[in-house]
């Protein structure tokens, strides 16, 4: 096992995927002589040449919108948006396009696409680098909706969804590309199935339902406070579409309590299904309201770091609602 | 490449076959037999002349919902649009779930696309790319209607086409309309052809009522982009005769005197006056085909009516590619 950090498993996943299958390629902005601005696809292109690594032009329709081509003609593209914040203008071809496509041909027509991309704030990104994004999509029938939150999710997820023959939304948290490190087997080929969530932490008092760079910060808030005697449990909902009920309706039956975060907007964000779920099903089990940490209802993450720090959902403001929740 | 005059009469056939379902499309809207139709009737010369330029099969097209003529020529049967016209559980397109003319022939190459214009042309630049990604000689069609080249997607599209040199012929069927907005407030150029400069291609303009001068103007793109020599833009120009579909009412944008003057350049009585010219049709073999159109027509019609509608909870699945067995 080597300790690799978040990005370079995404790397391994992608280099380790075209080697297997000549169909599998990237399109996107800076991604073949830069290696990507995130370094998520250094090597490749001097692996596997331009027409495997392409340098597309500077327009996201176009990353999403000639993918959902080579896909319907049998390639496996992966289609890299170099912020998530700049995937609007391609939302027309993702939802219109590639998630109705088995649909509105009743099978005949698949799209097996990947579209990576980097989201989440933190990192001094202001109100266009620091977006989630996740919630626009995991509404959509017809995508998976994914979000790693370690260097071992991350490269097995990712290969699962080369492999997969829908497209697939990807979002990794940029702030932990290369802050949140963990083992990954040398030489060993492996996958991770897209759609079960993982109880990453085992507790009794209360569970936590987090993903990406908020279930990193959710870990160390579970440290924290087992040192004031509160045995908290994580769950790393890993897909968000479709998402795993039965996971984390176990988790509630376990712990009575629930607290959902996400560093996305609190309103109309992906928190309120958790909610809803846990509402609609396990009910019976609470012994306390549903409680949501997310990010406040302003348009996106301030640039300037006092603001950005108020905005962000972090280890303590974690701990803090933990502690509230707790009490109850 | 010339036409045998076989070939001639073939696709005169399929002009006038798709003319007599579409006009049969319109009266069944009109009886209230069906929801909706949208029309390609003063449209079927572009579309036959450009399929007959491609290899059906090995070639790939990406239509628009204008196409009933291109995919009739494609092999698509009037039962099989019946049934769509209709919501009929056999509709091949979609099983029923999309509306009539939306189409798809995944067995002829022939792309599924949707309702918001121009998505389409992405997808041809992105076949044109798998294409050439393995040395294949196939090549892409897709259609397009003048007001949809409006769209950034249609740039985007053409640009990346012609960035990669890729073997793709966007066809722009001008019909002068946009539902009710003219060609002089869609674009400042007095073509499509003309947008296709500014992006490093060759912009050809033809006359899109004229079958067999579609054909050789297609033809040549397509030789083109099959020997490597990368994308072409093509506007073939010819008139709406219709409204823009059966919900709309053409009257409160343009006057008769205008909608008959371009009925004298129908592109089927400007294809058949060149036939009975070259010899290759006579007024009584004439009569004869029309009938056998509208028997067609009319079991076509018939095969619609005895087909089951699918049930509602056909509507549930697939979703995803999982729920399907390729087999």
């Amino acid at each position: 096992m080597a300790e690799i950090n978040l990005v370079e498993a995404i790397r391994q996943a992608m280099d380790e995927e075209m080697e297997r299958d000549e169909n599998v390629f990237v399109i996107g902005e800076d991604v073949g002589v830069r290696g990507g601005v995130f370094r998520a696809t250094v090597g490749l292109f001097d692996k596997y040449g331009e027409e495997r690594v392409i340098d597309s032009p500077l327009a996201e329709l176009t990353i999403v919108g000639v993918g959902i081509g080579a896909a319907l003609y049998g390639k496996r593209p992966i289609c890299e948006i170099q912020f998530a914040d700049f995937i609007y203008p391609a939302f027309n071809q993702i939802v219109s396009e590639a998630a109705k496509m088995v649909y509105r041909s009743d099978g005949a027509w698949f799209v097996p696409m990947v579209i990576r991309a980097p989201y989440g704030g933190g990192i001094g990104g202001g109100l266009y680098h620091s977006q989630s994004v996740e919630a626009f999509f995991a509404h959509v029938p017809g995508l998976k909706v994914v979000i790693p939150s370690n260097p071992y999710d991350a490269k097995g997820l990712l290969k699962s969804a080369v492999r997969d023959p829908n497209p697939v939304m990807f979002f990794e948290p940029k702030k932990g590309y290369r802050l949140i490190k963990g083992e990954v087997p040398e030489d060993e080929e492996y996958t991770i199935p897209i759609g079960p969530a993982k109880v990453t932490r085992e507790g009794r008092d209360l569970s936590v339902f987090a993903y990406g760079m908020m279930h990193h910060y959710a870990l160390q808030a579970a440290e924290t406070v087992a040192e004031e005697g509160i045995d908290v449990e994580v769950v790393d909902l890993r897909t968000l579409y479709p998402v795993d009920r039965e996971t984390i309706l176990e988790s509630v039956r376990k712990t009575s309590k629930a607290l959902i975060v996400h560093e996305d907007n609190l309103t109309g964000g992906y928190g309120g299904e958790i909610a809803a779920t846990i509402a609609e099903w396990g009910f019976m089990d609470l012994d306390a309201p549903v409680r949501r940490l997310a990010g406040p209802d302003v348009p996106a993450v301030p640039f300037s770091h006092p603001m950005q720090e108020w905005f962000m959902v972090n280890p303590d403001k974690i701990a803090d609602a933990i502690r509230d929740l707790a009490a109850f | 490449m010339t036409l045998s005059n076989a070939l001639k009469k073939e696709m005169f056939w399929v002009m006038l076959l798709a003319r007599r379902l579409d006009e049969r499309a319109w009266v069944l809207h009109r009886q209230g037999k069906i929801a909706f139709h949208i029309s390609g009737i003063g449209q079927e010369a572009a579309q036959v002349g450009a399929v007959y330029a491609i290899k059906k099969g090995k070639d790939w097209l990406v239509p628009y919902y204008r196409d009933l003529a291109m995919l009739i020529a494609m092999g698509m049967t009037p039962s099989e649009f019946v049934m769509s016209l209709l919501g009929k559980a056999p509709d091949p397109t979609s099983g029923a779930r999309q509306m009539p003319s939306h189409f798809s022939m995944r067995h002829a190459n022939v792309v599924s696309h949707s309702a918001p214009v121009a998505t389409q042309s992405p997808h041809a630049s992105g076949i044109g790319l798998g294409i050439k990604m393995d040395g294949g000689d196939a090549v892409v069609l897709t259609t397009i209607g003048e007001g949809a080249t409006s769209q950034g997607e249609w740039y985007e599209a053409v640009n990346f086409a012609a960035v990669h040199k890729l073997p793709v012929i966007f066809l722009v069927e001008n019909n002068q309309y946009a539902i009710s907005v003219p060609q002089e407030k869609q674009m400042a150029v007095n073509s499509a052809a003309d947008k296709a400069c500014g992006l490093g291609l060759p912009g050809i303009k033809v006359d899109g009522t004229r079958v067999f001068e579609v054909y050789e103007a297609i033809l040549e793109a397509v030789e083109k982009a099959r020997n490597g020599e990368g994308a072409t833009v093509i506007e073939a120009k010819m008139y709406r005769l219709t409204p823009h579909s059966s919900d709309d009412d053409d009257r409160s944008y343009r006057t008769r005197e205008e909608v008959e003057k371009h009925k004298k350049q129908d592109p089927i009585i400007l294809a058949k006056e060149a036939l009975i010219d070259e010899g290759l049709l006579t007024e009584e073999e004439y009569e004869e085909l029309d009938q056998k159109a509208k028997d067609e027509v009319d079991e076509a019609v018939k095969a619609g009516n005895e087909a089951p509608y699918p049930k509602g909870e056909d509507a549930a699945t697939p979703v995803y590619a999982e729920e399907v067995n390729h087999g």
